[in-house]
């Protein structure tokens, strides 16, 4: 078991095309961390030069936006699902 | 002919082809279209008006199509009215209301950039257009699909209003109502664009989309025999709108339309909902996100996706922003009915109920030109009136007879001079 994690197209060129990719982690800053060692590029594009996560990056786990939960230090467990969303979209 | 060079985003100025792509590969950035100015300023010109009809169409030069326009030739173009009634009751010399609460053919602004979006969705080949909505972006997909012969699905939050939902489903497409917030659905149908072969106008093809609303800020000028208001009161959920109309008051100074006299940007937004009014107010760019609760459903969207260039293109021009109760929504819808004959959604409640604070406060000045922005239907959102009737009033019912109506309206007709 690890967290699925669900990759945004504009990123899915660093993950081989994959859409959802395995990861490992107890917050959400460790997966992050993960998914570089992994796929290595994908940090950068997603948090700026001091490793905050860029304005127009919104996580989620198990659907709730981290914004709502404890940010980048959202606790994550086997099983669950986040997803990696552009935030320039709707409305 | 195009005067589209590409795409462009916004926050590191990367340069993207004229394809389907709505966030930046690098940094997560907005993309917007990149016209050819100069070009454009060579050949479009006020003199270009003469012959062209009166729709959203007529300012093509500056929407991001190649060809010529396929969907929505009778929207747009929608009544300035000057508000002599509302201005006497808000205390300013003047006053209009940009109504879109008559669009055709879906009562709301999202004709126009629904117009624009399915043009663009048919040139780049899609055969399936799909869309996040609160429910007029909904109505306005699925109607203009219908006439354009695409399949459509549309995607709501399940609580909508019962005219919304009937406004979509009467087109026939696959209405699928998700069980969560606006931002839910939102979040959802970004997953879904990357999966699904199909245009969602607001996710995938959203630079595209978006720009049709400049459209309601060149109609604005035009009508004001080719000036710009002083000060705009616009409803704001993503801030897509507000931010739109400023560009357009911006492109119509650049190519020499207007003279460049200042706009002021004020956003509206329900109590139950304001992040981007929040920000206003702190003074900040930063977006909060919050769990919307409040009966302007067309508003509820607790994570803006153009909330941070709303509240820059605001403070930056000066303006600011209010928010209203349920109940002044509710003030808002009556006062702009009685006074001016306009009977708009709970979304046009919050904008008039936000212009009014906006004055009476001395934010906006009632010696200078205001335009209040209107942007859908009191027909679609019945439900806060329906729930009032000590607010709204009830029909007087009687028997169809003489002494039926005299009795039921007695203290009414008790001073009328009657012709026998």
């Amino acid at each position: 078991m690890a967290v699925t994690v669900r990759i945004p197209t504009p990123l899915q060129r660093l993950t081989n095309g994959q859409g959802e990719v395995a990861c490992e982690g107890k917050t959400v800053t460790e997966l992050l961390n993960n998914l570089e060692q992994r796929y290595p590029g994908v940090k950068e594009r997603l948090c700026d030069k001091d490793g905050k996560l860029r304005r127009f990056v919104n996580i989620f786990v198990n659907e709730e936006d981290i914004r709502f939960l404890q940010g980048d230090q959202t606790a994550v467990k086997d099983g669950d699902e986040v997803s990696i969303i552009p935030a320039i979209a709707g409305g | 002919m195009s005067y589209v060079i590409g795409l462009k985003c916004r926050e590191c100025g990367r340069l993207y082809p004229k394809e389907v792509i709505n966030v930046c590969e690098y940094c997560f950035g907005s993309i917007e279209v990149d016209y050819d100015y100069d070009a454009i300023r060579r050949t479009f010109t006020k003199a270009s008006f003469a012959n062209r009809l009166a729709s959203l169409w007529r300012y093509r030069e500056l929407l991001p199509i190649e060809g010529e326009p396929t969907v929505g030739l009778s929207s747009g173009w929608t009544p300035l009215l000057r508000a002599h009634r509302l201005a006497d009751v808000l205390g300013v010399r003047e006053l209009y209301v940009k109504d879109d609460s008559v669009s055709h053919p879906t009562l709301s602004f999202k004709d126009r950039v629904v117009s624009v979006a399915l043009t663009r969705a048919k040139e780049l080949g899609f055969d399936t257009v799909a869309c996040a909505s609160t429910g007029n972006l909904a109505n306005a997909v699925s109607a203009h699909a219908a006439r354009a012969g695409l399949k459509c699905y549309v995607f709501i939050p399940a609580d909508l209003e019962i005219g919304k939902v009937v406004a979509s489903l009467i087109y026939r497409p696959t209405v699928v109502a998700v069980e969560g917030t606006y931002d839910d659905v939102n979040r959802l149908c970004a997953e879904l664009s990357a999966k699904y072969p199909w245009a969602f106008v607001n996710v995938n093809i959203r630079p595209y989309y978006a720009e049709g609303s400049k459209t309601y800020g060149f109609e604005i000028a035009e009508q004001l025999g080719w000036r710009v208001p002083a000060h705009i009161v616009v409803p704001a959920a993503s801030g897509s709108l507000i931010t739109k109309i400023a560009k357009a008051f911006k492109e119509l100074q650049l190519l020499g339309f207007v003279n460049d006299d200042p706009v002021r940007l004020y956003a509206a937004q329900p109590e139950g909902c304001s992040p981007i009014v929040q920000a206003i107010k702190a003074g900040s760019d930063i977006i909060k996100p919050v769990k919307p609760k409040t009966i302007a459903k067309s508003l509820a969207i607790g994570n803006p996706a153009d909330g941070y260039y709303a509240a820059k293109a605001i403070l930056e021009s000066g303006g600011t922003g209010e928010v209203v109760t349920d109940e002044e929504i509710v003030d808002g819808m009556k006062l702009l009915a009685e006074t001016e004959g306009v009977f708009t959604e709970t979304a046009g409640g919050v904008t008039v109920a936000a212009a009014k604070q906006l004055i009476e406060q001395g934010a906006i000045p009632r010696d200078e030109p205001i335009v209040i922005c209107i942007t859908g239907n009191g027909l679609k959102t019945q439900e806060p009136l329906l729930d009032r009737p000590d607010r709204v009033g009830r029909p007087v019912r009687i028997k169809p007879n003489l002494a039926a109506f005299e009795s039921a309206l007695s203290h009414q007709l008790s001073g009328i001079a009657t012709k026998q």
